[in-house]
């Protein structure tokens, strides 16, 4: 197993008490698989992917769990190995593109830097890998490019330097793309995405997709998890997930979605997401579902199998 | 902004009015704005003089002509050519005294900024950037030294130590550090929550380089901004210093004690205390003006290509 994600907990103390925006929450990853993870906005779906990194902003704190990389808990490791795990092994993507390069710099500069943190490299053949690495994310006449600043870059441009920036190294294990592509327009992510396939099939890391859009997720992902308000509630085979949901909050979550093939009015979820400070005790979906009973509402339901590989979090998810 | 249709035949035609392609008419509202020629050469002028005052000035700054004292200006009622700025109380010139005192005060300002810009630019980005406790500590520091009353810490150092140039420039640095440490701390704190800092911890960069290579270059422009402001800040620091006595000894020339050394004699003399007023009114003014120009400057989305 290359990456194993248990009972990872985060909790921010702050004024307002204490919250759990990411509430113990477990996966697995192979060598050159991709999960996805999928849910509503605010469902702590990036403050996971912070944590796996152990960058977690203050004052929010890794409370409890093991992350495991090839074995190895990165949760007990020291800051000055987490970084050298960081600049070698471990990666992420951000959300925003615009806003994730430094405008004082020009832009070859800041992929020089990160990839000193993995490479030695003389003056010379640092320009060469930059300008390599460009090349790589598919920036055109990368040569010239090197001394552009981010200002002016088109969003794509940026997303994909900011891209050669996470794929810095060589030995790269774990990607972790954090809605990579919701800030571009809708053939630039195409394009990106075929890039992300690309470099996967090339580098074999393993790969972490957050995403909105259940298209891309299912174009690239072998299995899915499901998260809801800090806790996964879903997992299985992305096409199992997509045909035969087992859990009401990922039916009614594709319910919202549209199909190319099928005419049918769109679903919205009734109600709001709870709020991270007062979680309701039994299933956090209960005062949304449309078939909560009493035990729903009172106890928080174990995960039930209902395949080899497809789990779901639900009193009910047998009976469908 | 809507494309206008040539007309048929028609083979060119005048960009529209306001179009982008043609720079504005009314210059001051170009970006960058046109170099600050005259404060330039100004602050040139100054620190030339502050440099070679020893070849340029006449007199020297410290010798009394006690038959001449105040005279007045040169061409005014009883001045004297010899004395082209008049003299003050004791006979000394103030032309000299004003060249000499360039030199004094310019390079009490210069050292004083570069101490406090520098112990305050590392604490701000330090505790903005670490957060928690230690910032907690550092801020705490900051404002106990701006709680403490200036002149009376003068007055108990100079009193047990003496008082010297040294002394004068670590008091002021001391109490000035802390305003650095406070504006850019909160430049830190804004800064320290962008993507590009996140992005550089992602590919395992290590703190003391994220502060130095990211978070600093993106404070210079607000670092040289106040630092100008504080020129004149530091000057008339240093000259209320001097003028309550623990500042530079006597009868060393700073604009500082000029102006003070004027102020019992303004109806006799007015151009005493006016003269070196004057020189640290254009100094200041001219620091702020090339500062706006060199934030634009600095700023590279304000850059023309
Ligand atoms: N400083 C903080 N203090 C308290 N709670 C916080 C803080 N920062 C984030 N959170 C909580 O973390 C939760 C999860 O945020 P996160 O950014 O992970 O959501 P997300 O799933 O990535 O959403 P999106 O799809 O919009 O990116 C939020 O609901 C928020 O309440
Ligand atoms: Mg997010």
């Amino acid at each position: 197993m290359l990456l194993e994600v248990k009972n990872l907990r985060v909790q921010f103390d702050t004024l307002m008490g204490l919250s759990s925006p990411v509430d113990g929450i477990s996966f697995s990853l192979e060598k050159g698989e991709t999960l996805g993870i999928v849910g509503e906005s605010g469902c702590g779906k990036s403050m996971s992917a912070s944590a796996i990194l152990r960058l977690v902003p203050p004052p929010g704190r890794i409370v409890d769990g093991e992350v495991l990389l090839d074995g190895t808990d990165l949760l007990k490791a020291s800051a000055a190995n987490m970084r050298q795990v960081r600049g070698h092994y471990m990666s992420m993507v951000l959300q925003d593109p615009v806003a994730s390069l430094n405008p004082v710099f020009p832009i070859g500069n800041q992929v020089a830097e990160a990839v000193t943190v993995s490479q030695r490299l003389r003056r010379r053949s640092l320009k060469e890998k930059v300008i390599e690495l460009l090349q790589r994310v598919r920036i055109p006449s990368a040569e010239n490019r090197i001394y552009e600043y981010p200002h002016q870059m088109s969003g794509g441009m940026r997303q994909r330097v900011a891209g050669a920036i996470s794929f810095a190294s060589n030995d790269l294990k774990v990607l972790i793309a954090d809605e990579p592509t919701t800030a571009l327009d809708v053939t630039v992510q195409a394009q990106y995405l075929d890039l992300l396939k690309e470099l996967q099939a090339d580098v074999g890391f393993g790969l972490i997709f957050i995403s909105h859009d259940i298209g891309a997720v299912a174009e690239l992902c072998d299995k899915v998890s499901v998260m809801y308000a800090g806790k996964i509630v879903e997992t299985g085979p992305t096409r199992t997930i997509i045909n035969h949901p087992r859990h009401p909050y990922t039916k009614a979550l594709l319910d919202c979605l549209p199909r190319l093939n099928e005419v049918k009015r769109l679903e919205p979820i009734g109600g709001e997401p709870p709020n991270p400070f007062a979680f309701p005790p039994g299933c956090r979906f209960a005062p949304r579902c449309p078939r909560a009973t009493e035990l729903c509402h009172t106890q928080y339901p174990d995960f039930v199998q209902i395949d080899e590989n497809h789990d779901a979090a639900c009193w009910y998810a047998n009976e469908s | 902004m809507a494309e206008i249709a040539a007309p048929r035949g028609a083979d060119w035609v005048e960009p529209p009015a306001g179009s982008p392609a043609v720079p504005s008419r009314r210059w001051w509202l170009r970006r960058p704005p046109i170099i600050p020629t005259l404060p330039m050469i100004m602050i040139g002028i100054i620190f030339f003089a502050a440099i070679f005052a020893s070849v340029i000035a006449p007199f020297s700054p410290t010798k009394n002509h006690l038959f001449d004292s105040f005279t007045a200006p040169w061409g005014w009622e009883g001045g004297s050519s010899t004395y082209i700025l008049g003299t003050d109380f004791l006979g000394r010139d103030i032309f000299s005294r004003i060249i000499h005192g360039a030199r004094i005060s310019l390079t009490i300002a210069g050292l004083v900024i570069l101490i406090g810009a520098s112990v305050g630019t590392l604490v701000g980005i330090v505790a903005g950037y670490f957060g928690g406790l230690l910032d907690s500590i550092l801020m705490r520091i900051a404002d106990l030294v701006l709680g403490i009353p200036l002149i009376l810490v003068a007055i108990v150092l100079v009193t047990v130590t003496g008082a010297s140039v040294g002394n004068i420039i670590f008091i002021v640095s001391a109490f000035v550090w802390p305003r650095y440490a406070r504006i850019i701390r909160s430049e830190t704190l804004s800064l320290r929550e962008q993507d590009f800092v996140m992005l550089a911890r992602v590919a395992g960069i290590s703190s003391r380089r994220i502060m130095l290579r990211h978070i600093l270059p993106n404070v210079v422009s607000t670092l040289i901004v106040l630092c100008t402001l504080q020129v004149g800040q530091v000057v008339l620091l240093e000259s209320a210093l001097s003028f309550l006595g623990v500042g530079i000894p006597p009868p060393k020339p700073s604009w500082g004690i000029m102006v003070a050394d004027g102020r019992t004699n303004l109806t006799s003399g007015w151009w005493i205390s006016l003269t070196p007023g004057l020189a640290i009114v254009v100094l200041v003014v001219s620091f702020n003006l090339v500062g706006d120009w060199l934030r634009d400057r600095l700023d590279p989305r304000l850059q023309r290509y």
